[in-house]
C-alpha cells in the first residue's frame, strides 16, 4: 500500500496551484463567469503547455503516461479554484472515452484532446431520463453503413465550448435495457445538430443539445455496436473519481474559509470561533472533508478493478462526497452568517458548487440504491 | 380538546376562500415564489385586503384588527397558502406596527398605521450592522438630538427591500456613555425620502437583490419620530423581534409547499416510473410532512396559549427553528426532484426568440436559485444558533 504521490504528480500540483493562485483568484474567475464567453481559451492553452491534459494519458497514446490519480490531482486543484473550464468533460469522459477508441479514433481526437485544439462534452442525460445512463430516447438507426441520430440531450455541461460530443444512443432494445447502447462521437458542426446555450448556476455553460437526422460513419461509434453501456459505466466511474476529487478540494477551501472568518468575526465582544457549537460544527467539516478526501482515494484507486469493485468503489465515494459537500456547504453559509448568503463573498459559491456536484453522475439516493443492488449481488447464495 | 372546526368556523373557511378566488388578482395567480416582483406586485393583495379590513387580523381592532379567533387565523393563513398568495410583508404589519401601537403615542398611531393597513406605505427594518448582527445590542449607528430633531449617522446592512421602501425603522444609539450595551438605544422612524439616507444594493448568491447597505449620514428627522422613550429603544426591539420569530415559522405556505412538491414528484420520472413511487423519495416526503404536522401542533398551541392571553414567549424560537429547518428542506428535495435540470441558471438567460425563458420543465425553473436563498432562514431573524441559546437560556435555565 501506498499513499504517496509520484514526483511528477507533485509537480502538477505545484505549478498548477501556483498558476490558479496567480491568475485564477475569485475576482477574475467572477469577470470570467460573467463575459460571454464563460471560459478563457487562453487558460486552456495554459493548462496544455502544463502538460494537464496529457497527464492522464499512457505514453504510447503520447501521454506523460499517469492514470486517474493524475486526474484527481489535477481536479482537487481545480475544486479549490473554483476552475470551470472543461478538464471533466473533455480530458476525463472524451479522453476517457476515445483512449479506449479504435486506432483511427485516437488518431483523429487524442492528439487534439491533449493539445486542447479539440474539446469534447459528454452528451448522455436525457430530459426525462434522471441519473439512469441506459434510459435513452435518442436512437441512432442503421442508415447505409452508418447511422442517423435524432434526439435531446439535457445540461451537456462544457457543451457551449466543445468541438466536439460523446453521445450515448439506442441502437437496438428498449427504452431502459441494458443492451442496445452505442457510443458515438460527433463533430458539434455536423449538419443537424443544434444547442441552445446557457449558464448554469455553478458559474459554468451548458447546452441543450439536438439532434436531427444527424448522420456519421460506422468510423463514429466508440466500442461495440449496442454494447456501449459497460464503456459508459467505466468512464463515469472514473468521472464520479475525478468529480470527487473536485468536491474534495472544494470543501477544503470552504472548510478553511469559515474558520479563518470565525477567528476574525466578534460578536459579542469575542471571535465567534470562541462558541462551541460553532467549534464542534467546524469539526464535523473537517471530519467531512477528511473523509471524502479518504473516499476519493479509495474510487480513484479502485477505477482498475473488477466491475462491481469499481462501481461500488464509485458510488460509495459520490454518496459520501454528496452528503459530506452539502454538510460543508451549508455550514459554511451559515457559520458565515449574512455574509455567507451574498455574491461578493467567494464561500457562498463553493457552496453552489458543492450542491452542484452532488446532482453530477447521479446523486446520493441514485448512488446508495447502486450501491445497495450492487451489494446484493455480493450476497453468497443460500444453497438449497 | 377537539379538532373539528364549528358550523362557524366551516362557514368562515367558505367565506374567505370565495373572497379570495373572486378578489386575488389573476395575472398574480402562482407566482408567490418569484423573488423579482416589483412593488405593486408585492402590494397589490394588501392593498386588496386593506380595502376589505383584512389585512391586519392580528392587530388589536380598535387600530383594524379582525379580532378572529386563533383558529380563524389559521383557516386565514390556510386559505391564502392554497393560491399562494402574495401576503402582506412582516416589516410594516407585523414588526413596526405592534410596537407602534404598543409604545407610541396616539398621534403616532394615527400618522403611522392607516397607511400601513392599507399597504401604501412600505416600511423596512434598519436593525443590523455590519457589527452588530446576532449582537443586536452592539449597534453603532448614533442618533444626536439638535434642537427638535434627531442627527442620524451611521451603516444599517441587509435591509430587505429598502429599495421600495418609504419608511424604516432604526435602531439608534442615543447614549453612548450607557453602563449596559441593551442601554442607550432608541427606536426611531426615518422617512426614506430624507436627505441622507442612501439605499445600496447588496447581491446575493441566487443572483438576486433582496437586500441592501443603508447609509445615514446627517439624516434629520422630527424628535416627534421616536417611538417609546428615549434609551428604552431596546424593549421595543425585543418585543418586535418575538412577533417576528412567531410569524416565521410559515406552516401553512409549507404545507402547501409540501403539495407542490408531490405534484413535482408525480411527474419527474426515475427509471421510467414517477418519482413519487419511488420509496426513497417517497419517504423523505413522508418524512417531511410528519416534521411539519410537528411543527403545525406545536403552533396551534402556541397560537391557543396567546389567544388565552399569553404574548409569544421564548418558545416562539422552536417555532423559528423548526420552521426554517423545514423551509429549508422543502427546498432541498424540490432541488433533489428535478435532478439534472436543477442546474441551469434560469435568470442568467437570453430568451431564445420564442419568449421561452428557462430549460427543463417549468418546475425546475429557479430550484436551485430558490435552495440557495433559503439558506437565509437559518441566519435571519436571529440565527437558528442564537434561537437555541434563547430556549437553553430562559426556558432550560442554563
Ligand atoms: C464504560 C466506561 C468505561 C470507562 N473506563 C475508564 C477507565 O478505564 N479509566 C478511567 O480513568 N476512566 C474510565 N471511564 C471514565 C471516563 O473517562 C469518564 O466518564 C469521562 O472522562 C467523562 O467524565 P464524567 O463521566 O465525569 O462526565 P463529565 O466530565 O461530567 O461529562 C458530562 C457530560 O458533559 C460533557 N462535557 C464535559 N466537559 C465538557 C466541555 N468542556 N465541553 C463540552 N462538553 C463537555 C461530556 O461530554 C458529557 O457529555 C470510563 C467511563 C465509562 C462510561
Ligand atoms: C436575506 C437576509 C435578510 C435580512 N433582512 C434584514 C432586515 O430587513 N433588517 C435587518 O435589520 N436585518 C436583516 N438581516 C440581518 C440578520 O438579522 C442577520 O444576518 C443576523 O442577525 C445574523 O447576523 P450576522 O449576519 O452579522 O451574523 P453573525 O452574527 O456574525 O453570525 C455568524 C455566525 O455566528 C453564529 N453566532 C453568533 N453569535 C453566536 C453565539 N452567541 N452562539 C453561537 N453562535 C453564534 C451565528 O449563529 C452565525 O452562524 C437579514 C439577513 C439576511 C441574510
Amino acid at each position: 500500500m501506498d499513499f504517496n504521490f509520484t514526483e511528477e504528480q507533485g509537480m502538477i500540483r505545484d505549478s498548477l496551484s501556483r498558476l490558479i493562485r496567480e491568475q485564477y483568484d475569485f475576482d477574475t474567475r467572477r469577470k470570467v463567469v460573467a463575459s460571454k464567453e464563460g471560459w478563457r481559451p487562453a487558460m486552456w492553452a495554459q493548462f496544455a503547455e502544463l502538460g494537464l491534459l496529457m497527464a492522464p494519458f499512457s505514453e504510447e497514446d503520447g501521454g506523460l503516461g499517469g492514470g486517474p490519480i493524475d486526474a484527481m490531482v489535477v481536479m482537487e486543484e481545480f475544486g479549490k479554484g473554483l476552475v470551470v473550464e472543461p478538464y471533466l468533460p473533455s480530458v476525463v469522459c472524451g479522453g476517457g472515452f476515445l483512449k479506449r477508441g479504435s486506432d483511427a479514433q485516437k488518431a483523429e481526437h487524442l492528439a487534439g484532446i491533449m493539445s486542447g485544439e479539440q474539446i469534447f462534452a459528454f452528451a448522455y442525460a436525457e430530459p426525462r431520463g434522471r441519473y439512469n445512463l441506459s434510459d435513452l430516447e435518442t436512437t441512432a438507426k442503421k442508415e447505409g453503413a452508418g447511422f442517423s441520430i435524432n434526439g435531446h440531450k439535457a445540461v451537456v455541461i462544457g457543451a457551449p465550448w466543445a468541438t466536439h460530443f460523446v453521445v450515448t444512443a439506442r441502437t437496438s432494445g428498449g427504452r431502459r435495457d441494458a443492451k442496445g447502447v452505442t457510443v458515438f462521437v460527433v463533430a458539434k458542426d455536423a449538419k443537424g445538430v443544434s444547442t441552445r446555450d446557457y449558464p448554469t448556476v455553478d458559474g459554468r455553460r451548458a447546452s441543450e443539445v439536438y439532434f436531427e437526422n444527424v448522420s456519421v460513419s460506422a468510423e463514429a461509434v466508440v466500442g461495440e455496436v449496442d454494447n456501449g453501456l459497460p464503456l459508459v459505466e467505466l468512464v463515469t466511474d472514473e468521472a464520479i473519481a475525478a468529480l470527487c476529487a473536485e468536491a474534495c478540494g472544494a470543501m477544503k477551501v470552504a472548510h478553511e474559509m469559515t474558520v479563518e472568518y470565525s477567528r476574525n468575526r466578534k460578536q459579542f465582544g469575542t471571535a465567534i470561533g470562541k462558541f462551541q457549537v460553532l467549534q464542534h460544527r467546524m469539526v464535523d467539516m473537517f471530519m467531512e472533508h477528511e473523509q471524502s478526501v479518504s473516499m476519493t482515494y479509495m474510487a480513484t484507486l479502485k477505477v482498475d478493478e473488477d466491475e462491481v469493485t469499481r462501481k461500488k468503489a464509485a458510488s460509495a465515494a459520490k454518496v459520501r462526497i454528496g452528503q459530506g459537500g452539502r454538510f460543508v456547504g451549508q455550514q459554511a453559509i451559515q457559520i458565515h452568517g449574512g455574509m455567507g448568503m451574498t455574491d461578493e463573498l467567494a464561500v457562498g459559491h463553493y457552496f453552489k458548487r458543492l450542491t452542484m456536484i452532488d446532482a453530477e453522475f447521479g446523486n446520493v439516493d441514485y448512488h446508495l440504491k447502486r450501491y445497495t443492488d450492487l451489494s446484493a449481488i455480493d450476497l453468497p447464495v443460500a444453497a438449497e | 380538546m377537539n379538532l373539528d372546526f364549528s358550523p362557524e368556523e366551516v362557514a368562515f373557511r367558505d367565506e374567505v376562500r370565495t373572497f379570495i378566488t373572486e378578489n386575488y388578482p389573476k395575472e398574480l395567480a402562482g407566482v408567490g415564489t418569484r423573488e423579482d416582483l416589483s412593488r405593486d406586485e408585492f402590494l397589490a393583495w394588501h392593498k386588496i385586503l386593506g380595502k376589505k379590513g383584512w389585512s391586519v387580523p392580528a392587530w388589536p381592532e380598535k387600530y383594524g384588527g379582525t379580532g378572529w379567533t386563533s383558529t380563524q387565523r389559521y383557516i386565514w393563513s390556510e386559505e391564502n397558502a392554497r393560491v399562494d398568495a402574495i401576503m402582506p410583508l412582516p416589516f410594516g404589519v407585523a414588526m413596526v406596527a405592534p410596537v407602534i401601537y404598543t409604545f407610541g403615542t396616539e398621534e403616532q398611531k394615527k400618522e403611522y398605521l392607516p397607511g400601513i393597513r392599507s399597504g401604501d406605505v412600505w416600511w423596512c427594518q434598519g436593525y443590523s450592522e455590519p457589527g452588530a448582527g446576532s449582537d443586536l445590542a452592539s449597534v453603532k449607528t448614533t442618533a444626536v438630538r439638535d434642537g427638535d430633531e434627531w442627527v442620524i449617522n451611521g451603516q444599517k446592512t441587509w435591509t430587505t427591500l429598502a429599495q421600495f421602501a418609504d419608511w424604516g425603522f432604526f435602531l439608534c444609539r442615543t447614549d453612548p456613555t450607557a453602563k449596559k450595551p441593551q442601554e442607550g438605544i432608541s427606536f426611531i422612524l426615518v422617512n426614506m425620502k430624507t436627505p441622507g439616507v442612501e439605499v445600496r444594493p447588496i447581491k446575493l448568491i441566487d443572483g438576486g437583490h433582496e437586500v441592501n447597505e443603508t447609509w445615514l449620514t446627517d439624516v434629520r428627522v422630527p424628535v416627534g419620530n421616536l417611538v417609546g422613550k428615549e434609551n428604552e429603544g431596546w424593549t421595543c426591539a425585543k418585543f418586535l423581534l418575538a412577533h417576528e420569530r412567531s410569524g416565521i415559522a410559515g406552516v401553512a405556505r409549507s404545507k402547501r409547499g409540501v403539495e407542490k412538491l408531490r405534484a413535482i414528484a408525480s411527474e419527474e420520472l426515475i427509471d421510467g416510473k414517477p418519482l413519487i413511487q419511488s420509496g426513497d423519495f417517497a419517504r423523505k416526503i413522508s418524512q417531511l410532512e410528519i416534521d411539519l404536522t410537528a411543527l403545525e401542533f406545536t403552533e396551534l398551541r402556541t397560537l391557543a396559549a396567546e389567544s388565552a392571553g399569553k404574548g409569544p414567549g421564548p418558545e416562539s424560537s422552536i417555532l423559528k427553528i423548526k420552521g426554517t429547518e423545514i423551509q429549508q428542506r422543502l427546498t432541498e428535495l424540490t432541488l433533489e426532484a428535478v435532478g439534472n435540470y436543477a442546474a441551469p441558471y434560469t435568470a442568467g438567460m437570453e430568451p431564445d426568440g420564442s419568449n421561452e425563458r428557462g430549460v427543463g420543465p417549468d418546475h425546475s425553473n429557479f430550484t436551485a436559485e430558490t435552495y440557495f436563498n433559503m439558506r437565509k432562514t437559518s441566519i435571519y431573524g436571529g440565527s437558528n444558533e442564537i434561537q437555541r441559546n434563547i430556549i437553553s437560556k430562559m426556558i432550560l435555565g442554563l
